[in-house]
C-alpha cells in the first residue's frame, strides 16, 4: 500500500514545513545486516505458517495411501460443498458489511471525544477485548442470553408475550450465526479503522472551507478518497475474519455443517463417513482461492482509490 | 428376563455385523528389539506368565496414555479413577476427552514413535473395522466369556460396552413419546436434538438409523430415517444445538436422541430426565477396545485391557447405564451388580446393528442428503 505512504509523506511534509524532511540525508539502502534482522521473523513465518499451509493444500492432491490424485477436487463440485461455500461467502460479506458500516460510524462518533479522554480509552479497550471475544465463550454467551431458555428470551416471553423463536430455533441455524459474528466484527472495525479516521487532519477541512467548499465537498473530494483504502482494507480483514471463523459456529450449530470450516472438520474427524481426510485439503484450497479473489478485487479498488489521491 | 434377552438380541444382531464385516486378520508388526518387545508382541496373559508379571511390567513403564474417554461417558471417570487407585504407580495421561473415534486413529498416526501416542483405543465399530492394521491383537483373560459376535476373532478389537438408541426427555415438560410420530407434534416445537451431526458422530448416525427402522425402513437404506428428520425440521421441531450436560441441565435441549447410557447419565444434570426406548425395532451399538500396535507403553496398555474386562470395571460401566460385554457371563457367575442390571431400561424386542457395508452406504447417503434435509 505504498501509495498511501506517499500521501502521508506529502501531507506530513507540508505540515512540518516543506523541505524539512529528508533534506541533506541520503536514503540508506537496506544492507545485509538489516536483512539478517528479518531472519527470525522469516523463519517463524516459514515454519508456522507457510509450511503447514503448503502441507494442508498438498494433502488434497493425494489419497490416504499417498498416491497422487485429482479426485478430491471433485468435492468442489459437490452440491453440499458448493452450498457451504455459498453460505460462507454470504455470511462473511454480510457480517463484514454490517460490521464495517456500524464500526465506521462508531469510530466517527469517537472523533468527537478528546483523544486522551476517558470515553476514547474505554471504547478502545472494550474493542480490543470484544474483537477477540469469540469461539465457545461467545457461543455460550449468546446461548445464555438469547438461547431457548436464555435470560432475554424468557424475559421477552414472560413480560411482553413475545416469542422470538415462534418459527423454530433459528439461533442454532445459519441465520443465528449473523448476530454473534457482528458482535466481534464491529469492535474489530473500530480497532483497525479508528486510527485511520483519526489521521484526517482538521486543517484539511479548514482548507476546503477557506477555498469555498462545503463540508459535503470536503467529504466527497478529500475525506472519502483518503479514507477509502483503509476502509476497504478493514472491510477485507473483516471478511477474512468471518470467513475463517470456526469455533463459534461449531459450538452454536451442530447440524448440516453449513459453512466451509465445519465441512473441513467433518472431513477430518468424521467417525461415520470415513476416508475423506484429504478432501479437507481441497476445501482449504477453495477457501484460499476465494480469499485470493477478494484480495485481487481489493487491489483493483486500491488502484482506483489511488487515482483520486494523485 | 428382558434385559438378558436384550443382550442376546444385541449379540445376535452384532454377530451378523462381524460376519459380514470385512476384517483383515493381519497380525501387528513387532516393534524394534528393545526391552518392551515382549510386551509389544504379547497376545495374552500367558505371554507374560501371570497377571502379577504383567502388573510388574506395566508398573516398570509407569505411564498409560488414554484418549477420547469423556469422564461422564458410560461412567468412564470412575473406571479411570479405579485403575489409578489400584495401580498408583502408573500415571494415566488423558488426552482429548471429546475426540471422535477417527481422531483417536489420527492421534496414533501423528504421534507414531513418540511416547505421547495413545496406548489404547475405544472405538465405534465403523472406525475399528477400517483400521485393524493399527491394532495389536490381544485376548484378555476372560476372552472366552465374551460373546463371539462381539469380538474380532484374532483379538484385534473387542466389544467393551454397548447400548440402545433412546430418546431422553424432560418429563416435567413433555409426556413420554410413544412413537416417532409423537415428536412431530406441535408441543415438541424447537425441542428435539440429536447428539451431533450424523455425518460425523456415531451416536447421531445411530439416531438416523433408529428413525429408519422405526419409520418402516431397513438398514440397507437410511432414506426413511433422513425423511423423518426432514419432516421434523420442516415442522420446526428440530433443535440444532450440540448436546452437552450443560444444555440438558439448563433445559436448552429438552429432548435428545442418544445412546441409553448417555441419556441415563443426564439424570444427574436434570432430575426430571427420563429415558425412553421406543417399542418395536431397536438400534444397538457396541464400542470396541483395541491396543495400539505402536503403543509406547505396551504392558500398561494390556494391563488396562485386563482391568476393563474385570468384574470391577464391567460393573462400573453398568453403573453408567451401559451394557458391559461380559454381562451374561457375569450374571451366570453371580458377579454382576443385580440391582443395576435390573435397572437398565427395557430392551426392545427386536434389535438391529448395521453391517460395515450398510454403514458405508448410509454414510454416503447422509453425506449427500443430510445437509439439505435439515438445512
Amino acid at each position: 500500500m505504498g501509495r498511501r505512504g506517499r500521501l502521508d509523506q506529502v501531507t506530513s511534509a507540508v505540515h512540518e514545513g516543506v523541505g524539512a524532511v529528508d533534506s541533506g540525508r541520503r536514503r540508506r539502502r537496506a544492507t545485509a545486516p538489516a536483512a539478517l534482522g528479518l531472519l527470525p521473523f522469516g523463519a517463524y513465518v516459514a515454519v508456522f505458517l507457510a509450511l503447514p499451509t503448503g502441507i494442508a493444500l498438498a494433502s488434497g492432491l493425494f489419497t490416504s495411501d499417498g498416491a497422487f490424485t485429482l479426485e478430491n477436487l471433485s468435492a468442489l463440485a459437490d452440491p453440499v460443498i458448493l452450498g457451504a461455500f455459498w453460505n460462507s461467502i454470504w455470511l462473511s460479506f454480510l457480517t463484514a458489511a454490517i460490521g464495517a458500516v456500524v464500526g465506521a460510524a462508531l469510530s466517527y462518533a469517537m472523533l468527537g471525544f478528546p483523544e486522551d479522554g476517558r470515553a476514547r480509552s474505554i471504547v478502545d479497550a472494550a474493542s480490543g477485548v470484544l474483537a477477540q471475544f469469540g469461539g465457545v465463550m461467545l457461543a455460550f454467551a449468546f446461548i445464555a442470553t438469547i438461547g431457548l431458555q436464555g435470560v432475554v428470551t424468557v424475559f421477552l416471553r414472560d413480560v411482553f408475550g413475545v416469542d422470538i423463536f415462534a418459527d423454530g430455533a433459528w439461533i442454532y441455524e445459519l441465520p443465528g450465526l449473523v448476530l454473534p459474528y457482528i458482535y466481534f466484527q464491529v469492535p474489530l472495525m473500530v480497532i483497525t479503522f479508528l486510527p485511520a479516521l483519526a489521521g484526517l487532519k482538521p486543517q484539511w477541512m479548514e482548507a476546503t472551507l477557506t477555498l469555498g467548499g462545503t463540508p459535503a465537498t470536503f467529504w466527497w473530494k478529500v475525506g472519502i478518497p483518503v479514507l477509502a483504502p483503509s476502509f476497504f482494507a478493514s472491510f477485507l480483514l473483516l471478511i477474512a475474519n468471518a470467513f475463517s471463523s470456526y469455533a463459534t459456529a461449531a459450538a452454536l450449530s451442530s447440524q448440516g455443517s453449513s459453512i466451509v470450516p465445519l465441512q473441513i472438520r467433518t472431513a477430518l474427524t468424521s467417525e461415520t463417513v470415513l476416508g475423506r481426510e484429504n478432501v479437507a485439503g481441497v476445501l482449504a484450497l477453495g477457501m484460499i482461492v476465494i480469499m485470493a479473489v477478494v484480495m485481487c478485487a481489493y487491489a483493483l479498488v486500491q488502484r482506483r482509490a489511488a487515482r483520486w489521491q494523485a | 428376563m428382558s434385559t438378558r434377552r436384550g443382550i442376546a438380541a444385541l449379540a445376535a444382531a452384532a454377530s451378523i455385523t462381524l460376519l459380514l464385516g470385512a476384517c483383515s486378520s493381519g497380525g501387528a508388526d513387532a516393534s524394534g528389539g528393545d526391552a518392551s518387545t515382549d510386551a509389544a508382541t504379547a497376545t495374552s496373559l500367558a505371554d507374560f506368565g501371570s497377571l502379577a508379571d504383567l502388573e510388574a511390567a506395566a508398573k516398570a513403564e509407569g505411564q498409560l496414555n488414554v484418549i477420547a474417554l469423556p469422564r461422564d461417558w458410560a461412567n468412564y471417570g470412575a473406571v479411570l479413577d479405579a485403575f489409578a487407585a489400584k495401580y498408583p504407580e502408573i500415571t494415566i495421561n488423558e488426552a482429548s476427552p471429546d475426540a471422535s473415534s477417527a481422531e483417536e486413529i489420527q492421534a496414533a498416526e501423528t504421534n507414531k514413535g513418540l511416547d505421547t501416542a495413545p496406548d489404547v483405543f475405544d472405538l465405534g465399530l465403523t472406525v475399528a473395522l477400517e483400521n485393524t492394521d493399527t491394532f495389536a491383537p490381544y485376548k484378555v483373560e476372560n476372552w472366552d466369556s465374551i460373546p463371539d459376535e462381539l469380538k474380532e476373532e484374532s483379538g484385534l478389537f473387542t466389544g467393551d460396552y454397548g447400548g440402545y438408541m433412546s430418546i431422553g426427555y424432560d418429563s416435567s415438560k413433555f409426556d413420554a413419546p410413544e412413537s416417532l410420530e409423537d415428536l412431530l407434534g406441535s408441543d415438541f416445537k424447537g425441542s428435539v436434538a440429536i447428539n451431533g451431526d450424523p455425518t460425523q458422530a456415531g451416536a447421531a448416525f445411530a439416531a438416523v438409523g433408529l428413525a429408519t427402522v422405526q419409520n418402516g425402513g431397513d438398514l440397507d437404506d437410511f432414506g426413511p430415517g433422513i425423511e423423518f428428520f426432514k419432516e421434523l425440521n420442516a415442522a420446526g421441531n428440530m433443535l440444532k444445538l450440540d448436546v452437552t450436560s450443560a444444555t440438558v441441565a439448563s433445559g436448552e435441549t429438552p429432548v435428545v436422541f442418544d445412546w441409553d447410557y448417555l441419556n441415563v447419565a443426564h439424570t444427574a444434570d436434570n432430575p426430571d430426565w427420563k429415558v425412553k426406548i421406543l417399542p418395536g425395532t431397536g438400534y444397538a451399538g457396541y464400542y470396541n477396545q483395541a491396543v495400539n500396535a505402536d503403543a509406547p507403553h505396551p504392558a500398561a496398555a494390556r494391563l488396562w485391557q485386563e482391568f476393563l474386562y474385570s468384574d470391577e470395571a464391567q460393573n462400573l460401566w453398568l453403573a453408567g447405564g451401559a451394557r458391559p460385554v461380559l454381562a451374561d457371563a457375569m450374571e451366570e457367575a453371580g458377579t454382576i451388580d443385580a440391582d443395576l442390571f435390573e435397572a437398565l431400561p427395557e430392551a426392545p424386542s427386536e434389535v438391529v446393528v448395521p453391517t460395515s457395508d450398510q454403514s458405508a452406504a448410509a454414510g454416503e447417503l447422509l453425506g449427500s442428503e443430510w445437509a439439505a434435509a435439515v438445512g
